[in-house]
């Protein structure tokens, strides 16, 4: 070690008893370093990338083809299957990237990462806000890479309310991201992890009216869903309004449908940033 | 605690003075009221063995644990745990990683100035100059996943002191390092606190490492027992330690008591005895006790687990209570 000889750091302030930049600033800070560093870890794993999109992809054309043959809309209505299930391979884009970004919230709290992050200078706020930030900004970018595909599924672009699905996509992805932290950062393990995932985010997805069109019990269960909200809400988007008979619960409202979900996003919000004020 | 208590009747600093300090884990109480004081640039260490608190200790410092009560004062300004004013010029080592693997060196140091919002105009240079303080400057763009271990305590420690923080918090800094690396990291620590002043508290069960320290506060079941120096703590054992390495301890400490008055204590196959003129105890020992009782006999000055024993009637190697968390 010849750091005295070499090159002597130098001093960052004069006085270490200076005056410290604000709380803001420090909580600007954390936000950013955690935001930037999600996305610079997204753009190097390509595997990663690749993973997201392929997933979906697959899904959507083995049951788009699987289902075409026996798929009938309520009514004699004559829309083509991958085209009933596009927005809800989207939505599932959106639920597999948050479900994925907020697992390492569990490894990163206790080492990691986040945990010297937590011990650093930003507040806590900072940390859940940034880190939510990161994840839903990779969601977003997935889903809307994803929405390029829309015309294999028959919708052309210039079709399409692009910043109505823009804006419900943000919305899904803050809602689902800021669930899943909350929910990774109550937990504190893998294991219960993948438990409340399969037993309440999957489900919520399937009974959305992502994969079919609910009826009876189901269709009531729907009304109580905030995916179903958004799921409804992207089929408006995707027809730019004029949304075929027979696709739409018929409770469905295009206003309660941004409002349900504004909703959720706030709330789910509301509670990682509880969790993450829980110290331990 | 005013300003002005932070200066001592015999002049010394304290940099940082912790009060009353109790934290509860549900039903539980880890720490049961810490005080202690830490005097600018000195390397203070939390001496006990795994469940004692002071792994909690460093959490609570750290700001990751709340605490249900104690003060604590930065150079004489009062604060809460957790404080950003603290967090702010707190250097954290964990025991864990806390780079991310896959951003590489210079990433990773780029992050941490940001997020301690070192100046735009100093963060180039300061971001080398711990490249280099690290022993990294070759491999700075490479993912720290290809980093062997060594590496990457060098960059934790580099990521910690990138900030020139007033206080560097280090949880276990040696654990599981071999004897090579363990004298490099003390190197690296003590040349951090000549050439930029840093206090450092740490926590340790190691005696070899708690020697390094200028003073040390012995952690028993939450509390601290007494805060000296390594000499000093090791001045309160008298005279020599002997141990006897025997398939019998149990009955080997019962002869010593019976036939020669020695007080003595079992740990596994070890019976440990202490008393001034060991040298001359030895032959009387082996005479006393069945040929063959005995697989070896030793003696030596006593060292800072030594102390530990006597002052806490615990080994540091012991496992106090085995379900807490010590991470």
């Amino acid at each position: 070690m010849d750091l005295a000889t070499h090159s002597e750091p130098s001093r960052v302030t004069p006085s270490r008893r200076a005056n410290l930049p604000s709380a803001f600033a420090f909580d600007l800070a954390t936000l950013s370093v955690l935001w930037r560093r999600d996305i610079v870890r997204f753009f190097r794993e390509r595997f990663r990338i690749v993973g997201a999109l392929a997933q979906p992809l697959m899904f959507w054309l083995v049951l788009g083809s699987g289902m075409a043959s026996t798929f009938r809309l309520p009514g004699s209505l004559r829309v083509g299957y991958p085209e009933y299930f596009f927005p809800g391979v989207v939505l599932m884009v959106v639920l597999f990237t948050s479900i994925f970004a907020t697992m390492s919230v569990i490894e990163d709290r206790h080492q990691g990462f986040l945990h010297a992050v937590l011990a650093g200078p930003g507040s806590r706020t900072a940390v859940v806000l940034g880190k939510c930030l990161g994840s839903t900004s990779i969601a977003l970018g997935q889903a809307a890479l994803f929405m390029a595909l829309a015309p294999t599924a028959g919708f052309s672009w210039h079709q399409i309310d692009w910043l109505y699905a823009l804006s419900v996509l943000a919305l899904a992805s803050v809602a689902l991201t800021t669930l899943g932290f909350a929910v990774a950062w109550w937990l504190d393990s893998t294991q219960s992890y993948h438990v409340v995932m399969s037993l309440l985010l999957i489900p919520m997805w399937v009974v959305s009216g992502a994969m079919f069109p609910a009826s009876g019990a189901l269709g009531w269960v729907m009304r109580f869903d905030p995916m179903a909200y958004a799921t409804t809400a992207l089929r408006r988007a995707l027809y730019s309004g004029r949304v075929p008979d027979g696709m739409l619960p018929a409770w469905s409202h295009a206003s309660a449908d941004v409002g349900v979900l504004a909703a959720f996003a706030v709330v789910s919000l509301g509670l990682a940033l509880a969790a993450g004020h829980r110290r331990r | 605690m005013n300003q002005s208590d932070h200066v001592s009747s015999t002049g010394t600093i304290k940099l940082l003075s912790v009060r009353a300090l109790v934290v509860r884990f549900g039903e539980r109480t880890v720490l049961d009221g810490l005080s202690f004081d830490v005097r600018a640039g000195e390397i203070f260490g939390l001496l006990g063995p795994n469940g004692s608190g002071k792994s909690t200790a460093f959490q609570a410092l750290a700001g990751l644990v709340a605490p249900a009560s104690g003060d604590l004062a930065l150079s004489g300004e009062p604060m809460r745990t957790g404080d950003r004013r603290l967090r702010a010029r707190l250097g954290v080592v964990f025991q864990q990683p806390s780079v991310d693997p896959r951003l590489t060196a210079r990433e990773n140091l780029g992050l941490a100035a940001a997020l301690y919002r070192v100046p735009r105009a100093k963060r180039t240079e300061r971001v080398e100059a711990m490249l280099h303080f690290a022993e990294l400057r070759d491999r700075a763009d490479e993912p720290v996943s290809q980093f062997s271990g060594g590496m990457r305590r060098r960059l934790e420690l580099s990521r910690a002191m990138l900030h020139d923080p007033e206080l560097l918090l280090m949880d276990e800094p040696t654990t599981g390092l071999d004897e090579p690396s363990f004298q490099r990291t003390w190197a690296r620590l003590d040349e951090l606190r000549r050439t930029q002043g840093v206090t450092i508290v740490l926590t340790t069960h190691r005696p070899e490492e708690a020697e390094r320290c200028d003073r040390l506060a012995i952690m028993d079941a939450g509390r601290i027992v007494t805060v000296d120096t390594p000499g000093g703590l090791r001045g309160r054992v008298a005279g020599d330690v002997l141990e006897l390495r025997t398939r019998e301890p149990e009955r080997v400490s019962q002869l010593l008591s019976a036939e020669l008055g020695l007080a003595s204590t079992v740990d596994a196959d070890l019976v440990r005895i202490e008393a001034p003129r060991g040298h001359a105890l030895i032959p009387r020992i082996v005479e006393t006790l069945p040929a063959g009782t005995l697989e070896s006999v030793s003696m030596r000055r006593p060292g800072l687990g030594d102390a530990f024993l006597v002052l806490t009637g615990r080994s540091l190697a012991s496992d106090v209570a085995p379900q807490q968390s010590s991470s």
